[in-house]
């Protein structure tokens, strides 16, 4: 669905990324681990068209979309939960979520995006006139998924979405981001929290100082010595 | 008794003038930090606009008002195409003085192309003043006051409940964010200037049939006064920058009344100052701590 071949990314004038390459196939959850400062979110941001790549291609399904603006990239199905949530404040909950599905114009289709939405996430039905600002953080979390859904993606971009959260909204959370791949979106996850992402990815990449140092399935990587000592506190 | 109302009708009428410029100074700030200084230079474009179409084509007062509306809409949008955008991702101070260079290069053309003298504006619609309880009141007066608010009515509702508004509002509290949904920021900037320029022309053809003289430079010290009304109600609050707006309004014509007519521009800095003192961040500003 996505493969990202020799990627570099400059981040002012430091070498963010260098020489990344990974694929993600249809229906997979695939994770990118590493420690902060590892280059995660720099390839998120290039995927979604923010950040441009030094070098490198990545195609999806079949088109390069390296030179692809942002707005072009949710159109062709690319969603991005952004790390550290981002909802407008000063918007209402269902206002973000409707922001989320600003690129659509099908109304029955959004509708039935919103009801989708509040299935996945039922406080945020409750809370949807409510400024997206009073939200706590485990509800702003689920606000910046919800708005992402909204698009109706087919490869969904989850930047480290446990950060800062209470444990028992990280289970929540993951367990949805599981129902959504269930309900057939891919989905590429960003975390730090590498134990809890290995153990519901199909496949993982274990990134370091902008390059790729091992690879392999959730269930290996989380068996893996090095990744263990490195990632997972031994 | 009669003086205080009499002062009161005339500030509100003048208040609502400052309130449609400092619109578009707020949203234009809200939108990309940018105190856009040639913005009372589009209010005289407008007054200009007003001028010709109902001297040459002999419009009535609506049809000057709407079009001296839309070609204001027309030249925000090039100005910031032209000048604003390429210097997106450059220093403030450097747009700012852009801003400055546009409002010079406005005032100047205007003066070469049309000379700087001052005109009469055409009176399209006849002035008659009505005597309601020893005050006077004129049918211009509450015609400006009239489609000020209507105007700004139009515009909270833009802002509220529309999907172009709501991403406005997005875009200004979270570009990236705004992009990673699918917003076009500069679509959403565009929309944004031509919103608040064609509220300056509707205020350039308001003050026309106002003060009936309009010149190339009739933009400089109400632009200013208005980007004060905007940093008193707070800049980047469209709320604000109507209270602010007829707070400006209210003032200079009270200081007119009780006779220091020569310190009231003087008395609108004060003002401004003291606002700055006691809330920084102006009447309905949040504070905001800058992300390092």
């Amino acid at each position: 669905m996505l493969n990202v071949t020799d990627l570099v990314v400059n981040y002012g004038a430091i070498q963010a990324v260098k020489q990344v390459s990974f694929e993600i196939h249809t229906g997979e959850i695939v994770t990118l681990i590493g420690a902060n400062g590892a280059g995660k979110s720099t390839i998120l941001q290039t995927i979604s068209g923010i950040m441009r790549p030094k070098s490198g291609q990545m195609t999806y399904l079949g088109h390069p979309i390296q030179k692809t603006s942002a707005p072009k990239i949710v159109q062709a199905g690319i969603s991005q939960v952004p790390e550290g949530r981002h909802v407008f404040p000063g918007l209402s909950v269902q206002e973000n979520l409707q922001m989320g599905a600003f690129l659509r114009k099908d109304r029955s289709a959004i509708k039935q995006a919103y009801a989708d939405v509040y299935q996945y996430f039922p406080v945020l039905k409750q809370r949807r006139h409510q400024d997206a600002a009073t939200l706590s953080g485990g509800e702003q979390q689920m606000l910046a998924m919800g708005r992402a859904l909204m698009a109706a993606p087919k490869l969904m971009l989850l930047d480290e979405p446990s950060m800062g959260l209470a444990p028992i909204f990280i289970n929540e959370i993951f367990e949805i981001i599981k129902a959504i791949n269930a309900a057939g979106t891919t989905v590429l996850l960003i975390e730090q929290n590498a134990k809890k992402a290995l153990s519901i990815a199909d496949r993982g990449y274990v990134l370091a100082s902008g390059h790729i140092k091992l690879s392999g399935t959730g269930q290996d990587l989380l068996a893996n010595q090095a990744v263990q000592q490195a990632y997972l506190g031994g | 008794m009669q003086t205080i109302g009499q002062q009161l009708i005339n500030g509100l009428s003048l208040g609502s003038i400052y309130a449609l410029l400092a619109l578009g100074y707020t949203m234009v700030y809200g939108i990309i930090k940018l105190i856009n200084f040639a913005h009372g230079d589009i209010y005289m474009l407008g007054a200009f606009w007003g001028y010709y179409v109902i001297n040459v084509l002999h419009v009535n007062f609506i049809v000057a008002l709407l079009s001296a509306m839309v070609f204001c809409a027309l030249v925000g949008v090039v100005i910031e195409a032209v000048a604003y955008r390429p210097l997106r991702h450059s220093p403030r101070i450097t747009a700012l003085i852009t801003a400055i260079g546009v409002s010079f290069l406005l005032e100047n053309g205007m003066s070469y192309l049309f000379t700087a003298n001052t005109r009469n504006f055409p009176q399209v619609i006849k002035t008659t003043t009505w005597h309601f309880a020893g005050m006077h009141i004129s049918n211009i007066q509450v015609l400006i006051l009239g489609t000020a608010c209507l105007l700004m009515l139009i515009l909270e509702l833009i802002i509220k409940r529309t999907k172009m508004g709501k991403a406005m509002r997005a875009v200004s509290v979270d570009p990236t964010a705004a992009q990673l949904v699918g917003i076009n920021l500069n679509h959403t900037i565009s929309f944004t200037f031509a919103l608040g320029s064609a509220m300056a022309g509707a205020a350039g053809v308001l003050i026309g049939l106002y003060y009936n003289s309009i010149d190339p430079l009739m933009g400089m010290t109400p632009g200013i006064k208005a980007f004060v009304a905007a940093v008193i109600g707070g800049i980047g609050s469209v709320p604000g920058a109507s209270l602010g707006g007829f707070i400006i309004g209210l003032l200079e014509t009270g200081v007119q009344a009780i006779g220091l007519s020569a310190y009231k521009d003087a008395v609108v800095y004060v003002v401004l100052i003291v606002i700055l003192l006691v809330l920084p961040a102006g009447i309905f500003g949040k504070n905001v701590k800058e992300k390092v």
